[in-house]
């Protein structure tokens, strides 16, 4: 079969992009006043908005706290016009309730919860336009906004994901390279230790390229924590300057 | 690098929807000219050369790239194609466009017009770029377009623009390139001239629409080789039966070419014909005798038989064509000075092609290739143009060329991209190779092949061991560790499938670099071998059977003839010899055991040629001749397949590569029955093993070449064994073999099914990683596909090149009689089987321009009755064998009754036939 061709003899992506390069990121913190934190991310045409409110005493059931460490909550949803086809439900079906697993996954191996035991953290993440990636993109934007609540955290999570397409690993899938149906791995790292918060695959992939699939997604996430960094210390300069006045 | 984005929006079929990419524009995409400082080392991939050849063009004085648009690249890549003329531009316009080159998508522009656009925006570009770099040079792109309105544009921005006739006939040192371009321009302005024979294609949507609905059916068009006026059509539906649609007439026809995919209306009930027997090759040379076609189109209706008459169709539309460039010959046109000639393929279904050219007389009486560039609906044939000339009309070399190309060979030189994945010389084993793999250099390893073999892919060595058991070990080349898969070497080396002897040229499927030298088990030099070692007893019983890869000194090659002579001659007692007998005296037994199980021994009459080795014309043929000692290696050999075919299924049951031999259905073996029922002998073919003792037992004292001539005929029954995929199959069994599960792992320098079973197994004991495609039992099927069809066209080509030689020997033999069994009996003639040569050829008792002799056919017994004197199968006959070269593209060899006599039918053994002859004498006078 004629499928589309992801990567062209010539080393191109469909959208002109080489094997190893991310699509542009653009990213605000502070977006919103009421909540503690709330940043927002664009991974191209991926966009995400997180919100983060704690640590704060555990709401509902007081069953739920931890003696040793705070809960984090996370719920993840997409907005119904975030895809093509409008969706149905923005929230609450079985994709969503994963993801929001897997997000308390990686935010429970990043953030330092035992500093603040019997409380609760609630990370809030929404997809306002998916165009691959949602999960690095979700991750990111969690990330920035975490920090933007000043909830101490071992490390910056970084996220990526990457794809396996004519024996060449290809970071940060879009939609279209997602669709074709290939192995697709997520990866959220700790990128000054070199700790895996988070690696996700569910396509078959032989073990003799994982490797590379790997140190790519590894490389790309490096890439974003660069970016991420200079996004909050370009925040912090402009918060400064404000309290300086 | 990302500077800017576009969106495009994209409706679907079905509900609208929105659709948002984005595309990112680089800054970093090379010209490709070397020494370009501007972009300095940006581009990857093919470079421009530095210096344009001077092609010493009238229009363009000035040293120049070209830039042709993608529809001249598209039909005249072939024709005028000269290496490092073009620009390699076209490839970086695609998608991922150049910053500087970028064109968006206007308002009310459509795509092709954008793409025009960005074409000639690149072309401007260049002209600029290369102004830049080397303003003493001169450098200039030019554009070659055949599009009017794009060529004005061009010109009119100060693009240098010509069309692609015009480029080329400025050409002054190639005048003859002007013949090669395919003739398009015409078919757009023809139209209005001439009459409209022919019925309009429909559109492609509206022929899917038809078929998904039912009205059209889609199938592959096979045009009759014994009459123009018809074809089949099969449909391959989704159903097991496929179905079978007849066409007749060339206005149903319609245009199609043999194997093109087309899509058939079935004709009303009332006008289904049956299939014609006569045969009608169209020979007219005036072309626009349309009355007279139809009149020949009703000579094919008379004979309709009311039972007879099968589902009836015609063309309505091209889903797919399948031309390719065929080779025939020209048939010059009777008008003087006349530029447009017809060319006559050799394939007789495919139909002549007009052609123009200006060289007619030079090409009169040569082979050439010629491509269809079309067929437009007023024109009785098909457009082409002239592509090469391969040489004189029987000359070796070019006959050679001609099968090659007609069975659809691969056989150019390797390009580049695949000998660049050879090792380096010199080569040697190094520590790296040596990982996962046994030392067995100490080991008395030696091979046995025929004389003059220069791939030896399998060697042999047999030892006894401390415990009184024997091991036995066959050692292979191991090929697949100098090609590595998806790699150049490796695509090429699959496309190939398979080496293709003929009989004065080998076309290898691997560079001679593996295939004589690095992968060829020579003796005394240490080479990579995969291994299969078993310990048996002396009783031939496996005991254990270990697969390794390993490293192997030959001891000593040998011919089957001189390993013959070591295991009988008493005196030499050396290693190698005690090793033979060894493996001769285990080689014995397990032939018998397998013949016990039911394998079949069966036989068809091979010829070896005696080649004069200064000409290389055959001066003898001679049957070969078959000693212990190959069928020694044979044993070990099959030994050796079914244990790695065991072991593969074993590991893979889901993507083993297998080998499998279907047993044919009985209404195969009803010839044969009946033929040795009129000996008084009974076959009995309910099993393999039955058949292959009753043929045992089907022996005549005073016939001793009855039993020969009998396996000649049950091999003829049976089925070609295939490659498969075992996750897409479940009947595995190997008939012939009688064996319930066989592959190929014995000869990887000339098969590439070997290869396969040689990365399987090593990723079966761990000496090597996989890959996805290995893995992927549909892509392992579709390989399956290619490699039974290159075998079969090698099969036939190699039967070709046979034929080929056997018409050289007789043509400098001369006219000879020779002895000759009959070996089927058919309606209006006999085939026989000549011994001596292992020739067969068919007597024909129907002569044109001679009256009818009486005939009188027996399907019962089969036999046939020529006037008073009847022919039995495997009658004993003599036969006049001769040149025939009347039609000088399909020289054959032809063959005369001299013994028993008939009069008016039989020939004496002396006098030569006068019309038969006649030709050919002309043809040696020309000669001289």
């Amino acid at each position: 079969m004629a499928g589309l061709e992801l990567l062209s003899d010539q080393g191109y992506r469909v959208d002109g992009r080489r094997a190893g390069e991310l699509r542009k990121i653009q990213a605000r913190m502070g977006v919103f006043a009421q909540a503690d934190g709330s940043a927002y991310i664009e991974q191209g045409n991926t966009k995400a908005l997180a919100v983060v409110y704690g640590p704060h005493e555990i709401r509902g059931s007081r069953a739920r706290a931890l003696p040793d460490r705070a809960l984090v909550n996370c719920q993840y949803s997409s907005a119904t016009f975030s895809t093509g086809e409008r969706k149905r439900r923005p929230h609450g079906d079985r994709k969503s309730c994963e993801m929001g697993l897997q997000l308390r996954q990686t935010f429970e191996a990043a953030i330092l919860t035992q500093l603040h035991p019997r409380s609760q953290i609630d990370i809030y993440v929404q997809v306002l336009q998916a165009d691959g990636g949602t999960y690095a993109a979700c991750v990111n934007a969690a990330t920035l906004a975490v920090l933007d609540a000043g909830v101490p955290m071992r490390d910056f999570v970084c996220a990526c994901s990457a794809g396996f397409v004519d024996s060449t690993a290809l970071a940060d899938l879009s939609h279209v390279e997602e669709a074709a149906g290939g192995p697709q791995l997520a990866l959220a790292l700790l990128p000054a230790s070199g700790q895996i918060a988070l690696l996700e695959m569910d396509a078959r992939l032989h073990e003799d390229h994982l490797e590379s699939v790997l140190e790519a997604a590894a490389r790309a996430a490096r890439d974003v924590h660069t970016l991420l960094d200079r996004v909050v210390r370009q925040h912090v300069r402009e918060a400064s300057v404000l309290l300086g006045d | 690098m990302l500077k800017s984005k576009t969106f495009l929006k994209k409706t679907r079929a079905g509900g609208v929807m929105k659709i948002v990419r984005e595309h990112y524009l680089r800054d970093d995409i090379g010209c490709g000219a070397p020494g370009c400082a501007a972009c300095d080392g940006a581009h990857e991939g093919p470079v421009l050369e530095p210096q344009p050849l001077d092609p010493a063009s009238s229009l363009c004085p000035r040293p120049h790239y070209l830039l042709p648009d993608t529809n001249v690249l598209l039909h005249q890549i072939l024709s005028v194609w000269r290496p490092g003329t073009w620009a390699s531009v076209a490839s970086s316009l695609r998608l991922p466009g150049s910053l500087e080159t970028y064109v968006e998508q206007e308002q009310g522009e459509n795509a092709n017009d954008r793409n025009d656009r960005a074409i000639r925006v690149a072309a401007k570009w260049y002209n600029e770029h290369l102004k830049k770099i080397s303003a003493e040079n001169h450098l200039q792109v030019i554009f070659i377009t055949n599009d009017k309105k794009n060529k004005e544009k061009a010109i009119e921005e100060g693009i240098p623009a010509f069309t692609c006739e015009e480029y080329v006939k400025s050409l002054t040192a190639n005048p003859e390139l002007i013949d090669r371009l395919a003739c398009l321009s015409e078919e757009g302005n023809e139209i209005e001239s001439g009459r409209i024979i022919f019925s309009e294609h429909l559109p492609l949507s509206k022929l899917q629409q038809g078929i998904k609905s039912g009205t059209y059916l889609q199938g592959t068009f096979r045009a009759s080789r014994e009459n123009y006026l018809e074809a089949t059509v099969w449909v391959h539906g989704d159903t097991e039966d496929d179905k079978e649609i007849i066409l007749q007439g060339l206005k149903n026809l319609n245009r199609a070419v043999h194997e093109d995919i087309v899509a058939v209306e079935l004709l009303p009930k009332n006008q289904w014909v049956a299939p014609s027997s006569v045969v009608l090759h169209d020979e007219g040379q005036n072309e626009d005798d349309v009355e007279k076609e139809e009149e020949r189109e009703r000579i094919l209706k008379t004979a309709a038989n009311e039972k007879m008459l099968k589902p009836t169709g015609r063309v309505v539309g091209i889903i797919k064509r399948n031309w390719r460039p065929y080779c025939g010959m020209l048939s010059k046109s009777d008008i003087k000075e006349s530029r447009r000639h017809l060319f006559t393929p050799a394939d007789r279904r495919i139909p002549r092609i007009r052609i123009e050219t200006r060289q007619a007389s030079a090409l009169e009486g040569r082979r050439i290739i010629v491509a269809i560039d079309g067929w437009p609906r007023n024109s009785r044939y098909p457009n082409g143009h002239f592509v090469k000339n391969l040489g004189d009309v029987g000359d070796k070399e070019t006959e050679t060329e001609v099968l090659l190309l007609e069975h659809d060979v691969p056989h150019q030189p390797f390009s580049q991209a695949v000998l660049s994945f050879l090792p380096k010389m010199p080569w040697s084993i190094t520590e790296k190779d040596m990982k996962n793999r046994e030392d067995l250099r100490h080991l008395c390893v030696c091979s046995v092949d025929p004389p003059g073999c220069t791939d030896i892919d399998d060697a042999l060595h047999c030892r006894e061991l401390e415990n009184g058991n024997l091991e036995v070990g066959v050692h292979i080349a191991d090929v697949s560790h100098f090609i590595r898969p998806g790699n150049a070497l490796d695509q090429e080396s699959a496309r190939r499938g398979t080496t293709v002897y003929l009989c004065e040229k080998r076309i290898d499927m691997v560079p001679e670099l593996l295939s004589s030298n690095l992968c060829s088990l020579r003796c005394n030099v240490d080479r990579l071998a995969f291994s299969c070692i078993w310990e048996m007893n002396h009783n031939a019983e496996i005991l254990k059977v270990r697969f390794t890869k390993s490293a192997i000194n030959s001891k000593a090659s040998l011919t089957y003839a001189e390993a013959q002579m070591r295991i009988d001659s008493a005196a030499m007692n050396d290693e190698i010899t005690t090793s033979l007998r060894g493996l001769n005296k285990l080689a014995k037994i397990l032939k018998k055991r397998r013949i016990e199980k039911g394998a079949l021994t069966l036989s068809s009459p091979e010829v070896r040629f005696h080649m004069d080795s200064e000409t290389h014309d055959p001066i003898d043929l001679q049957t070969k001749e078959l000693r212990e000692t190959n069928s020694m290696v044979e044993e070990f050999m099959l030994l050796a397949n079914i244990s790695v075919a065991k072991k593969i299924h074993e590991e893979f049951s889901e993507h083993a590569l297998l080998r499998k031999h279907p047993a044919p259905p009985p209404s195969n073996y009803e010839i044969l029955v009946k033929a040795a029922k009129s000996k008084n002998l009974e076959i009995k073919t309910d099993t393999a093993k039955s058949l292959a003792d009753s043929l045992d037992r089907a022996d005549s004292p005073t016939f001793p070449y009855l039993n020969t001539l009998l396996r000649i005929l049950a091999t003829r029954c049976m089925m070609q064994a295939v490659y498969f995929c075992s996750g897409m199959d479940n009947d595995f069994h190997h008939y012939g073999l009688a064996s319930p599960i066989y592959t190929h792992f014995t000869s990887p320098i000339r098969r590439y099914a070997d290869i396969i079973v040689h990365r399987l197994l090593a990723v079966a004991i761990g000496a090597d990683c996989t890959y996805p495609e290995l893995t992927d039992k549909h892509k392992l099927a579709d390989l399956c596909k290619n490699l039974n069809f290159r075998h079969k066209m090698a099969q036939y080509a190699q039967r070709a090149s046979v034929a080929f030689h056997t018409q050289l020997f007789f043509k400098s033999k001369g006219i000879v009689s020779e002895e000759a069994y009959i070996l089927f009996v058919r309606k209006n003639a006999i085939v026989v089987l000549i011994p001596k040569y292992g020739l067969e050829g068919t007597v024909f008792f129907e002569e044109k321009d001679k009256p009818k002799p009486r005939l009188i056919y027996d399907d019962e017994i089969p036999s046939l009755k020529i006037e008073d004197t009847v022919f039995h199968i495997f009658d004993k006959v003599k036969v006049k064998i001769m040149l025939d070269s009347s039609n000088l593209q399909h020289q054959k060899i032809r063959m005369s009754l001299v013994e028993p006599q008939i009069p008016g039918i039989s020939i004496s053994a002396d006098t030569p036939n006068m019309d038969i002859d006649e030709p050919e004498r002309k043809k040696k006078k020309r000669e001289k």
